[in-house]
């Protein structure tokens, strides 16, 4: 599924918008994501998962060209942890009774 | 941040009532989780790409215990930050520094 695809299924199942301003939500949200993980600040939409950058360490490296040593400095990575709802929606077998 | 906040950042922004607001952000993430439960993929440009995999079984320990056990198999979710959101990320914390 695309963003395109996202936004028709979204308009289908909301009465009051149109494509247009459906658009504008769904791109308002994934700004939004972005612009909180930019700053560090960790999401946690329920039912769904939760988005935190972690560190990464530093760490030698060879350019595989060259063969020269290069050091790769430490960096942010955005994670992603799917949550419990999501898991067991993709899991239905394997939930406890 | 969190679905709330959401809400609160699309309300102001984009000039539905809150309970709109409310409404179709349950629905972009309710929609986005549906694809998943069909093994589908989910890409959108700027932000990333949600990727449904399966992961096969295999022989596990039980940490406290250290019962050997086998790990069912399941499908689980991986998420990759599109370049454009991971050069945002580094900007962000080289300027931090």
């Amino acid at each position: 599924m695309t963003r395109s695809t996202l936004i028709e299924k979204v308009s289908e199942k909301v009465k009051d918008l149109t494509l247009k301003q459906t658009e504008i939500v769904v791109e308002t949200v994934f700004e939004s994501i972005k612009e909180a993980l930019a700053h560090n600040e960790k999401i946690e939409i329920r039912g769904f998962g939760n988005f935190r950058l972690k560190e990464r360490q530093p760490r030698n490296a060879r350019n595989p060209k060259t063969g020269e040593k290069v050091e790769v400095p430490s960096k942010m990575a955005v994670r992603f942890k799917a949550g419990k709802a999501l898991r067991e929606a993709l899991n239905p077998d394997l939930i406890k009774g | 941040m969190t679905k709330a906040d959401l809400v609160e950042i699309v309300f102001e922004k984009v000039g539905l009532s809150k309970k709109e607001a409310q409404d179709i952000i349950e629905i972009i993430f309710d929609t986005i989780k549906q694809s998943f439960v069909e093994g589908e993929s989910v890409k959108v440009p700027g932000f990333g790409t949600f990727n449904v995999r399966q992961k096969a079984a295999r022989r596990g320990r039980n940490p406290q215990t250290g019962e050997e056990l086998t790990i069912a198999p399941r499908r689980v979710l991986t998420f990759k930050a599109s370049n454009q959101f991971k050069a945002m990320i580094e900007k962000q914390d080289q300027d931090k520094e």
